[in-house]
């Protein structure tokens, strides 16, 4: 026979204003099995939690039932109390008496019935409850790093420095991603590649770090500090180790009719290249869509001229199996498709180009050797036009609800660094709103204003004509609601940024979710911003939402944190309140492993004699460290053969029972 | 300048038709002018698009109907095309102008007259929108 | 006061007091009642919750043993389509209990007895609503005699 102790809590007033708590206490003393029935004021303060630790020893109770606050609360206090006195935390039950009882009802005789009613049905099912005992999981001292822009690198190497191995995958042939193409960054205006290229060659150097550029990945399974990952290495048709980096293969390589993808496409690139001079690695990749001598078999010039015989046309994909105890997902984001905003002549006229196309016309590394020249004649412009919220802020379905954070800023930037370098243009902003906040931030964009002469005008722009050479701007100034025309020579576009095109992909391998506009979703907007709902994996940058360098670091710094604490733990304790199988009863129809959310369950062979004969059965098994004791294969499970520990069929039933009673 | 009374919460009955008529809502609009710079009639009107919402969401009727704008609106659509926030401003004024016609008083239609009204080649949703704006 | 033993099942409707014994998962609906509670909404006394992992964990056999005991009527409550914490589990629940609602249906208890519903965390109100509308038309319906068990008390 059980010895059962309740504990009625009145929590203050709580509780006791509405719930005659003396009686609950007289009631449950007459419940089958409860030897001891007490109240006190507050269940959870140290005397109370007492209270609890002392009856534990003094009465040899094996069975706790507090009725006070939901468990939701406290169930943790007193199993922690439970736990100390040398009772299994897993024989405490709570009856949430106050949430869902003093706290909803006002009448005190019905509140003190429904009271007594929670108290026995928790007695009921605490009768039922057994020991558990939480396992363990190792932990795989690993990370994986999935995107190598700013947000993966400082990811990496926070995790590196830390002592952990770390994985970069990265998609293209560099890491480096969005900020290796940005001129400057604001509000300091510093070069871009000054303070990137050096985190980049400290990734690369890195003995913790390892680097896989041109990959994917393919597969994700496992479970928190025990993930298996499947890389695609894309065949990059060049040996890493042995290619020294001369660069004579890009040279004579006579293909040049492809788009640079890092220049925006306002330049061609070679079909064997590397993004960009400063690339790591700094070795070439084959774009076989493009080669020659993957289309047509003949040419070959490049492997002539390597001298380091690198160039491998045979080359692979190859696929790593690795294990990793946490991943971070920093995939970064992308410029949405300007074809749908036919208004702003973009894809129509050359001298209409997006804000990152600007960033590679101004930098020193870009294709015009960062002079300001119209790409359309190479010609200085007179007048350049800058439109914001380009899709930003837009219901309808050529663009995005949010605001993408990063323009106005931006476009200061670009607005000053013109000014700077050429006075004399004319520089027109349209604005709706100029959105500013952070340190320094506002400043910077009133000074592009006050001592730039960088004229704002608020209000959009309705469309833009190309009229001979020039482009002729018709806008609003929404403030004085006088009509501008413009005669620009170059119209800059701030387009919307987006999610990735692959994120949900990439979300569903991971089991993270993604919200309405493909962003994956953080598992709290407050307090737990760089988590995702599936432990151990994090996100970094702007692939959950949009964000700027320095809330991309930020970010990234504290995901690795949450890596490296998730990491540096010996093992990881697992909910005990898990499925388990009877294998007597199990007919092997498997329906469960169909229905398990965590791939939790598999079929396993076992040897059972039976009248003297060995027979071999087929039956489910639950890999207790994958499985989350959701239940669901409870009910699929045809013969009934599993039940969830904590919340088992009789446990449900005894309370269904108790209340109603 | 006249001192206006601004109460947007406590919705004028005007107001109140000129949304049901038109099916938009006008406090989606974020006053970014797109359909002022995008309007070709701009240079005509005395208030342009964008101002004739922000009005609206002020609530301040009497301006609207009494300035030019809504007659000058040639129904283009350009600007619902363009509005970033999916409002068709093109239906606000023509469900500003039907208020207007409605409030005008008389009924100019009666059924009895409309047989010897009507003409062969009369498209009948004139007959349908005849009654619709000239029938009280 | 406790419950007296209603030998007589002739309850007169105005005495009527039915008794809705409702499912709610953990991670949703059970914190969405319990932010009932902390908003201090009203809902009937009569309405007894049981905590569940997930709304997928409630197996039809539990609402057949309700119904049995003298439950009038039965309340599954889980997270929103999309929303679960076990990423598909509300899913489940729903296919198995739309089923279930017509096999009810086909042995004659009435559908409105029983009532799924989604509520979040963050649906207080949606709590006490749904709570009250199904006391509601519970209470129009009367006892549930169909289903009972008439060795058990109540």
């Amino acid at each position: 026979m059980a010895r059962i102790g309740v504990f009625v809590c009145w929590c203050g007033s709580n509780i006791a204003a509405t719930v005659d708590v003396k009686e609950v206490a007289k009631e449950a003393a007459k419940m089958s099995g409860v030897v001891l029935s007490t109240d006190y004021q507050y269940m959870c303060s140290e005397i109370g939690q007492n209270l609890l630790r002392n009856a534990i020893k003094k009465e040899k109770l094996d069975r706790v039932v507090v009725a006070a606050c939901s468990p939701r609360m406290h169930e943790v206090t007193f199993r922690k109390a439970a736990e100390l006195a040398g009772l299994n935390p897993y024989l405490v039950e709570i009856a949430n008496i106050r949430e869902h009882c003093s706290w909803v009802h006002k009448n005190k005789d019905e509140a003190t019935e429904k009271a007594i009613a929670l108290v026995r049905a928790a007695v009921a099912k605490v009768t039922l409850n057994q020991e558990l005992i939480p396992g363990e999981i190792g932990i795989e001292k690993r990370a994986l790093v999935i995107g190598g822009g700013i947000a993966g690198i400082q990811t990496a190497l926070d995790i590196a420095d830390a002592g952990y191995m770390v994985d970069v995958i990265e998609k293209t042939p560099s890491i480096g991603g969005k900020m290796a193409q940005i001129d400057k960054t604001f509000p300091t205006l510093d070069c871009s590649a000054c303070i990137l290229t050096p985190k980049m060659v400290d990734a690369s150097m890195h003995p913790n770090i390892n680097l896989h550029t041109y990959s994917e990945v393919e597969k994700v399974s496992g479970y928190v500090g025990n993930f298996e990952v499947t890389i695609n290495k894309k065949a990059r048709s060049v040996i890493i180790e042995k290619c020294s980096g001369c660069g004579v293969c890009i040279e004579k390589c006579p293909s040049r009719k492809t788009k640079s993808e890092f220049e925006e496409g306002l330049v061609n690139r070679k079909a064997i290249y590397t993004p960009f001079p400063q690339a790591v690695p700094n070795v070439p990749v084959i774009d076989r869509e493009a080669c020659i001598k993957f289309k047509t078999g003949k040419c070959g010039i490049c492997k002539k001229v390597c001298t380091a015989e690198a160039i491998d046309f045979e080359q692979e994909d190859t696929k790593i199996i690795q294990k990793y105890g946490a991943i971070v997902v920093s995939t970064g984001y992308d410029l949405i498709d300007l074809a749908k905003f036919g208004e702003y002549a973009y894809g129509e006229d050359p001298d209409v180009i997006t804000s990152l196309e600007f960033e590679r016309i101004t930098n020193a590394a870009g294709p015009t050797a960062g002079k300001l020249l119209r790409p359309s004649n190479n010609e200085k412009p007179e007048k350049v036009v800058f439109i914001q919220c380009v899709g930003s802020r837009d219901k309808t379905c050529r663009g995005k609800t949010y605001c993408s954070k990063i323009c106005c800023m931006y476009t200061a930037k670009h607005a000053m660094l013109i000014k700077e370098k050429y006075p004399d243009i004319e520089v027109h902003v349209f604005y709706i709103d100029v959105r500013t906040p952070g340190k320094n931030f506002d400043e910077f964009q009133r000074r592009a204003v006050e001592e730039y002469g960088v004229n704002y005008i608020k209000g959009m722009v309705g469309k833009v004509f190309p009229d001979g050479d020039k482009l002729r701007v018709y806008g609003v100034d929404a403030l004085s609601g006088d009509t501008i025309e413009i005669d620009a020579d170059l119209v800059v576009l701030a387009a919307a940024t987006k999610a990735k095109e692959d994120a949900e992909e990439l979300g569903r391998k991971l089991s993270i979710s993604t919200d309405t506009n493909n962003f994956f979703t953080e598992a709290h907007p407050k307090l737990r911003p760089v988590e995702t709902h599936s432990a151990g994996i994090y996100l970094a940058g702007a692939c959950q939402g949009p964000k700027d360098i320095p809330e991309t670091v930020a970010q990234a710094s504290a995901a690795a944190s949450k890596a490296i604490i998730l990491l540096s733990k010996s093992k990881l304790i697992n909910n005990p309140c898990v499925a388990k199988v009877d294998e007597t009863i199990c007919c092997g129809c498997l329906e469960c492993t169909n229905i398990c959310p965590y791939e939790a369950i598999a079929s396993t062979i076992i040897e059972y004699r039976d009248h003297g004969k060995m027979i071999k059965k087929l039956v489910s098994e639950v890999n207790e460290a994958l499985c989350q004791g959701c239940g669901g294969c409870t009910v699929t499970c045809r013969p009934g053969a599993i039940d969830l520990k904590g919340f088992s069929n009789k446990q449900i039933l005894a309370e269904v029972d108790a209340l109603c009673f | 300048m006249t001192r206006v009374k601004v109460n947007p919460s406590n919705r004028d009955k005007e107001i109140s038709r000129i949304i049901e008529i038109s099916g938009e809502n006008i406090y989606s609009c974020m006053q970014c002018s797109k359909c002022s710079a995008s309007c070709p009639a701009n240079s005509e009107m005395d208030i342009l698009p964008h101002q004739v919402v922000r009005i609206l969401q002020l609530g301040n009727y009497e301006r609207i109907v009494n300035s030019q704008t809504i007659w000058n609106c040639a129904s283009c659509f350009t600007c619902g095309a363009r509005c970033p926030r999916d409002i068709d401003i093109t239906k606000i004024m023509e469900a500003i102008r039907l208020t207007v016609i409605r409030n005008k008083g008389e009924s100019r239609i009666d059924v009895d007259e409309l047989p010897e009204k009507i003409d062969d080649k009369m498209p009948h949703q004139a007959i349908v929108s005849v009654f619709r704006k000239y029938r009280k | 006061m406790l419950l007296e033993s209603k030998e007589n099942l002739t309850i007169d409707k105005e005495e009527f007091k039915p008794l809705i014994v409702a499912f709610c998962c953990n991670w949703c609906s059970y914190a969405g009642a319990d932010l009932a509670g902390t908003s201090r909404l009203n809902y009937p006394a009569n309405i007894r919750i049981i905590k569940v992992p997930c709304s997928c964990r409630v197996n039809p056999n539990f609402v057949l043993r309700a119904f049995q005991n003298g439950a009038d009527g039965v309340v599954i409550a889980g997270c929103h389509p999309g929303d679960c914490h076990y990423s598909t589990g509300n899913y489940f629940a729903r296919r198995r209990l739309t089923l279930f609602t017509s096999l009810l249906n086909y042995i004659g208890i009435e559908s409105e007895r029983l009532k799924v519903d989604w509520i979040s965390a963050a649906e207080a109100n949606k709590f006490a609503t749904v709570m009250n509308d199904v006391l509601e038309k519970v209470h129009k319906l009367g006892p549930n005699r169909k289903l009972r068990d008439v060795r058990w008390k109540r």
